[in-house]
């Protein structure tokens, strides 16, 4: 595969069933008792974060020491600027230490394609500003497949706040080259701009979409998480309000893009319900939702690690190791 | 000191002999005798009067090391420049008679262009209260264009009031179209495909045009005079053109690099290609290089902005917002206007040299080629070229977007009254640093 990861649009086809493929082996070693490998042995991985996460990096994290890489975070939140430091003086400094893989958060989008562009080692991109998230639009496809199978012709309904969602940017990016098809869903005021570019078919209408009735038969929904940073909303307003910028009220939210027990049943009984976490339970997903025998959210926690071992693994051990299948070290 | 330019000529017209003697045009004909003068051949040679730049930023005093007034001025001259309007954004702002004097005596002593400061239009370009705009228009830096550029005035009622409060002064308010609610300071990209799909923070094309909308009726309420900087939309060309047509005051530049270059260039994410207002979609250029042509739009202006490399080397959005132009402004013209045919060199000369000496009320400069007039003079080669190299602009910066292409046109030599800034495409004398 490429050097580095930074788009899900840079993965063809068969790059990314192989990656999926593989994340599949490494699905099967979670399940063992010992779930050590030795491929990345003496291998020096950095979570370098600019921006807080817990999730992903602990996802990284894990996936590294699972394969015997030595894994180090970094924190560099309110590094750069604030410093008056420049982000390559930042990225070379940490590089320097003597890195073979940089895994990189960054709130400015595109920040992580201009640190691939400034170093020597593979870098992966764990999310930058409202632009991409491959790994997780990796490992919702592993989640889909696992569930469905192959992901030609499958319909995915992706619902919320599409503008400023690095999520469903990947996401409609790998799964057209899975050969899904997709719908996008929101109120105007969070729809990109141009989004009539992306192949997708785009609604305002949840419940329309969802019966089936405005874009045929779904297979699957993605419930993406309302980020109230993002929408002028958040601590300084009080936590549950959404800023009246975008949307009204989280009310009023709910009630036109939240995944209520109503419109649960309009889904098929087989239609998997994704959320790439953390959730607002009553605002885009209702607890009913969330906890049902549908929902995979914990299985997409559990899908990360794997997805991760697989992307890590293939961009650092490649034909070293060629064999998965040995026990664990 | 006098010069002869042998068979140049003038505006791309009939070859002739040009002498230059006493900071004037002392003499123009098919054979004039050189006398004891130096003789340049001229042969092949478009002689236009010298470039007038209404927009740099020189960043003295503040960022002396993004660019000083001296270097900026050697970037001027090699670009065939003989007049620059230095923007009020400095550190100090320019907003006192004091400050607008001390950049005018600056330009002085650099020798190389008339520094014209600009001075703001509010107190520290805060938006807030008028700056002492009749002090800096009495001063003897004779301030007759006041902008907060890089800030909208965009206080309906402190733009109108500035536009009543200058006209004594035959000034005129160059406003930065912005509305700060449609495209805030973390507006990066034409708000469009591109910046939807890289996830930038979009900056629409209405905000720029709601303001200019609003800023020509005011213009025509106050019977003031409005330029409008770095007009970067189709919508915003056919308001302009709407406003001329009621007979309301208003002028109008584009930069060299919104006639060149479109937002497709953003996907890398490459912060050299980060300017404000910034780059737009091709629709876009095609109608500011007919509104240039047509003249809807009066002038180029270069809004050159060095920075320096390290507010450069950033994310997109945490980057500065700027380009280098001073260097490259012909050969983008050339190659956007002149090979294109949409205009000829007597054009290129109108709209880069005359209107923006009109507009900025700057005598001495964008005068007829004819004997008596100052030698204000640009010797430019139209079938010479330009490799842009960011590593040998006289700028301090390097933040060129045309690096490593090659521009069509070379200005050769550069005249400040009579006297060469510019001989053989490099400065006449070193610059003082």
């Amino acid at each position: 595969m490429s050097r580095h990861l930074l788009s899900a649009g840079d993965l063809s086809r068969d790059e990314a069933v192989a990656i999926l493929d593989t994340a599949k082996r490494m699905h099967a070693i979670q399940t063992r008792e010992v779930k050590k490998l030795p491929p990345l042995r003496g291998r020096t991985v950095v979570n370098l974060f600019f921006e807080d996460s817990t999730r992903t990096r602990s996802s990284f994290e894990i996936a590294g020491k699972w394969l015997s890489a030595d894994v180090i975070n970094v924190s560099a939140k309110g590094s750069s600027i604030s410093k008056g430091e420049s982000l390559r003086d930042t990225v070379l400094t940490v590089a320097a230490l003597g890195v073979d893989a940089l895994v990189v958060r960054h709130n400015a989008s595109g920040a992580v394609q201009r640190i691939a562009g400034w170093v020597s080692c593979p870098v992966i991109n764990a999310g930058d500003g409202t632009h991409e998230h491959p790994t997780q639009a990796l490992l919702d496809a592993f989640t889909l497949r696992e569930r469905l199978g192959d992901l030609s012709d499958r319909h995915v309904v992706i619902v919320g706040d599409i503008t400023h969602s690095r999520v469903a940017r990947s996401n409609v990016l790998l799964l057209a080259t899975l050969g899904a098809r997709v719908t996008l869903v929101g109120p105007p005021t969070l729809m990109p701009a141009g989004v009539a570019t992306w192949g997708c078919t785009t609604s305002w209408d949840l419940d329309a979409v969802l019966s089936g009735k405005a874009a045929g038969d779904v297979d699957a929904v993605m419930m993406l998480r309302v980020q109230r940073e993002r929408l002028g909303g958040g601590s300084a307003a009080g936590a549950r309000d959404l800023g009246g910028q975008f949307v009204p009220t989280e009310r009023e939210y709910a009630i036109g893009y939240g995944l209520s027990p109503a419109r649960l049943d309009l889904l098929p009984d087989t239609a998997p319900i994704l959320h790439p976490g953390p959730m607002n339970r009553g605002l885009e997903i209702s607890s009913i939702a969330a906890d049902s025998a549908r929902s995979m959210v914990l299985d997409q926690v559990q899908s990360g690690v794997a997805v991760r071992m697989a992307v890590l693994y293939r961009m650092l051990a490649g034909a070293e190791h060629p064999v998965l299948d040995e026990e664990p070290a | 000191m006098s010069t002869l330019l042998r068979g140049a000529a003038p505006l791309g017209g009939a070859a002739v002999d040009v002498l230059l003697e006493g900071g004037v045009i002392a003499d123009i004909g098919r054979h004039v005798d050189a006398g004891g003068a130096e003789v340049i051949d001229g042969g092949g040679l478009v002689l236009l009067p010298g470039l007038v730049d209404l927009h740099t930023h020189l960043r003295e005093p503040g960022r002396e090391d993004a660019e000083t007034i001296a270097t900026g001025s050697a970037a001027a001259a090699l670009g065939g420049f003989t007049a620059v309007h230095a923007m009020a954004n400095t550190d100090p702002v320019a907003d006192t008679a004091e400050m607008v004097e001390q950049v005018a005596r600056l330009g002085v002593l650099a020798g190389l262009v008339d520094v014209r400061p600009v001075g703001a239009v509010s107190k520290g370009l805060a938006g807030e209260r008028l700056a002492e705009i009749a002090n800096m228009a009495r001063s003897s830096a004779a301030v007759r264009v006041f902008s907060d550029d890089g800030h909208c005035v965009h206080d309906a009622l402190l733009m109108r009031r500035a536009l009543e409060y200058l006209k004594p002064f035959d000034a005129v308010l160059a406003q930065h179209a912005q509305d700060p609610r449609l495209a805030d300071h973390t507006s990066c990209a034409h708000e469009g495909a591109v910046s939807g799909r890289l996830g930038l923070p979009g900056w629409p094309a209405v905000a720029e045009e709601s303001i200019i909308a609003r800023d020509v009726m005011l213009t025509e309420h106050t019977g003031s005079r409005l330029h409008v900087c770095h007009v970067s939309t189709a919508g915003s060309v056919e308001l302009i053109r709407w406003a001329k047509s009621r007979g309301i005051a208003v002028t109008a530049e584009v930069t060299p690099h919104h006639l060149m270059l479109t937002c497709d260039l953003l996907t890398g994410y490459d912060p050299v290609y980060k300017v404000n207002p910034p780059l737009r979609p091709a629709e876009d250029v095609a109608a500011l290089r007919a509104a240039l042509a047509d003249g809807t739009i009066d002038a180029v202006a270069t809004d050159h902005a060095p920075h320096a490399a390290h507010d450069k080397d950033h994310a997109f959005g945490d980057a500065a917002f700027g380009m280098l132009g001073l260097q490259t402004a012909l050969g983008v013209i050339a190659e956007a206007m002149v090979v294109t045919g949409l205009l000829d060199w007597a054009g290129v000369a109108d709209r880069m040299s005359v209107r923006p000496a009109a507009i900025g009320r700057l005598s001495g400069h964008g005068r007829p080629l004819e004997v008596g007039e100052p030698a204000n003079l640009t010797l430019v080669d139209p079938a010479g070229s330009y490799l842009v190299d960011a590593g040998i602009h006289a700028s301090k910066s390097q933040n060129t977007p045309f690096a490593g292409r090659t521009l069509p046109a070379a200005v050769v030599a550069t005249f400040l009254r009579g006297r060469p800034t510019v001989l053989d495409a490099a400065l006449a004398e070193p610059v003082p640093v």
